[in-house]
């Protein structure tokens, strides 16, 4: 059996593991909720890996952490952060010049990395939830239905309900505003959709091609569709894009 | 990348030195509010202190304290107070940090020194060249204790410096004369004036030779060490102690040189600061930095207290010069040339930018600066959000991730 390298994402929401096989392939993956204990949360999420890849243990040649977390995964071989690994990840699967986009459930991420795969510049989001997952999170609850039911409700919209603010508490007032209106809740969806992305566009200009990842895209299909045709911009998103972090991480392991 | 260990960081000889010139000075103050042997004037940092100091009054600052309760981590705990009373968040957390310690009776000099209050002031005199805030910052404390409160009103934006603006500048100053002559009950004593204009040039100097000593490579200290051992430059600027102090400072940086000992163990990154200081999160940033083997050499913040137009022979006019020379009141051009010149001698290869909220006058990242620099200069830029004082405002998860980001950057990743 032959050596893996381990990449582990202790996101705010979710933690991802991805194993990589010494040419690159990814072997293994697993994703769980972090939870609050994060080391173990990683555990069992490499462990479920590593099943998955017919591997143990004793298999994982090096491994590399990131994400929010990243310094508590204890069998970690170095961290990076999760800007580096999206960008890693990003370019291992389309090597181009690029603008990775990166929406998770905490923040937002864009990161400019030139032909050659090296990074250029990269914005977070400002210290506010708006336009990330947590938001989106948020207006589920206030419209009372499951986060995985949006996607299709925006898909299925007919018009959007523009929503003016940014701020997550006063978006929140203006959707029920809105509901008191009569406004239909798939149009309000896909509305909550366009604030998100509304957001991650302020954040910097896109140049070349656009590639999103995150468990916002990986989760939202549609949504990729909407920056699509805002933008008129092509845009690739990797087989796995919940798991672009991890398999940078992973990547990087390699390097050790 | 980050799975470095912390270098061990080596104490300046010269900070003994340091912290008694700063409790020498609370202790003098407090001494004259209790007794009344000398008259007390409020200043702001920036502000007209070489004349205060000709006049006879003994000179506490304000930004000074509000610093401290920064670094102590009081002013998040002070600020709703001030808030509570209509002083919005969203403004200098330098004034609802001092204001809510004033409601609440607390100072950190009881800490550090065991002085209970602040030294009462006898008049209050602003310069608004640090921004409008401190106007209204000494205007509360003027309605509160009942005492005058003067200044000095700035022009903003200046590209090229005009004669018309160091005229009315000097004209304001003159013009606060007569009224500080009537709280001292004593005329000016223009010698007196002028040795301190001429102590104020002297530590401005060398305050000047002290930063400039980390454009050697690997540098003798950090913006972070500087921060500190500013202190004298700000508070006691027009004395024989701050010249002292920075002569002694400067020996021992040289001597770091020579020797080449660095801050920075290692050091493989050098980046320079722009925007306020984060107070109450020094230490863990300056620890995080040396982590990753970088130092940051150099800010626009401590470059702050630099006079050089200062002219004992001419005070006025060249006070009105020295202070209409700041950073802060110049136009963008001027502020990316001023910057661009740094590069040049202290050679960093990036910029963090500080957004500070409630510092809009110190925060230049909001009009484009870090994208025209990045692009001007060819070296990247990073923008961290936080606050001077108000650590509400800062995610210290976000700002490390950002950093080691950044230099991850730096390395080529």
């Amino acid at each position: 059996m032959s050596d893996v390298f381990a990449g582990v994402d202790v996101g705010a929401s979710r933690t991802k593991v991805a194993l990589l096989a010494a040419d690159k392939h990814l072997v293994g993956k697993s994703v769980m909720r972090s939870g609050t204990d994060f080391q173990s949360t990683a555990e069992r999420c490499l462990d479920e890996a590593l099943a998955e890849a017919g591997q143990k243990r004793s298999g994982i040649k090096s491994c590399v952490s990131t994400g929010y977390g990243r310094n508590n995964v204890s069998f970690r071989n170095d961290t990076v952060t999760e800007i580096s690994c999206h960008a890693r990840g990003c370019y291992h699967y389309f090597p181009v010049a690029m603008t990775v986009i990166d929406i998770g459930s905490q923040d937002n991420k864009v990161i400019r990395v030139d032909a050659r795969g090296r990074r250029t510049s990269f914005k977070m989001n400002r210290k506010c939830a708006a336009g990330t997952g947590a938001f989106l999170e948020e207006m589920s609850m206030r419209l009372d239905i499951p986060l995985e039911d949006m996607d299709g409700l925006a898909r299925n919209a007919v018009e959007t309900v523009e929503l003016g603010s940014y701020c997550t508490v006063f978006s929140g007032t203006e959707v029920l505003e809105k509901i008191r209106q009569g406004k239909a809740v798939a149009d309000i969806v896909r509305g909550l959709f366009l604030s998100v992305i509304k957001r991650v566009l302020e954040m910097d200009i896109l140049s070349d091609t656009v590639v999103m990842t995150g468990g916002v895209v990986a989760h939202n299909p549609f949504l990729v569709e909407m920056v699509k045709e805002l933008t008129g911009k092509e845009v690739l998103v990797p087989q796995y894009p919940q798991f672009t972090g991890a398999v940078g991480a992973a990547l990087f392991a390699i390097d050790i | 990348m980050a799975e470095t260990a912390l270098p061990k960081r080596k104490e300046m000889v010269a900070t003994k030195t340091l912290k008694k010139i700063m409790a020498d000075h609370f202790y003098e103050l407090d001494e004259a509010a209790k007794s009344g042997y000398r008259k007390i004037a409020w200043c702001t940092s920036v502000g007209p202190a070489e004349l205060l100091r000709g006049l006879g009054f003994l000179v506490y600052f304000p930004e000074n304290h509000g610093a401290l309760l920064g670094a102590t981590r009081m002013a998040s705990e002070m600020i709703p107070h001030a808030n509570a009373i209509g002083y919005s968040p969203d403004i200098c957390s330098y004034l609802t940090s001092d204001v809510g310690a004033f409601l609440q009776g607390k100072t950190p000099l009881t800490a550090a020194y065991g002085i209970k209050s602040v030294p009462r002031p006898d008049v209050l005199v602003f310069n608004t060249n640090q921004c409008r805030d401190v106007q209204d910052w000494f205007s509360w404390y003027g309605r509160e204790l009942n005492v005058p409160v003067i200044g000095v009103h700035t022009h903003r934006d200046i590209g090229p410096i005009r004669e018309y603006q160091v005229k009315d500048i000097a004209s304001q100053i003159k013009d606060l004369v007569p009224k500080l002559e009537e709280v001292t009950g004593s005329a000016l004593d223009m010698e007196l004036l002028r040795e301190a204009v001429s102590l104020s040039k002297r530590t401005s100097e060398l305050w000047r030779a002290c930063l400039e000593a980390a454009s050697a490579v690997p540098s003798p200290w950090t913006f972070f060490d500087a921060t500190i051992h500013m202190g004298p430059a700000v508070v006691a600027r027009g004395t024989k102690a701050a010249v002292s102090y920075y002569e002694m400072l400067y020996e021992e940086l040289k001597e770091r040189i020579n020797q080449g000992t660095a801050a920075i163990e290692g050091e493989r990154h050098r980046l320079y600061w722009e925007g306020m200081p984060i107070w109450g999160k020094l230490r863990p940033l300056s620890e995080e930095f040396a982590a990753l083997k970088t130092c940051v050499v150099a800010s626009t913040y401590c470059n702050s207290w630099i006079f050089d137009q200062l002219d004992p022979a001419e005070p006025f006019e060249s006070m009105a010069l020295a202070y209409t020379e700041l950073f802060i009141v110049r136009d963008e051009g001027y502020k990316e040339r001023y910057i661009e010149e740094c590069k040049r001698l202290f050679r960093f290869d990036g910029i963090i930018f500080h957004d500070a909220k409630t510092c809009p006058n110190n925060s230049n990242n909001r009009y484009g600066m870090p994208e025209r620099i990045a692009e001007k200069l060819g070296i990247p830029t990073l923008t961290i959000n936080g606050d001077l004082n108000d650590l509400r405002c800062y995610s210290e998860e976000q700002a490390k991730t950002n950093i080691e980001a950044f230099i991850e950057q730096l390395e080529g990743a």
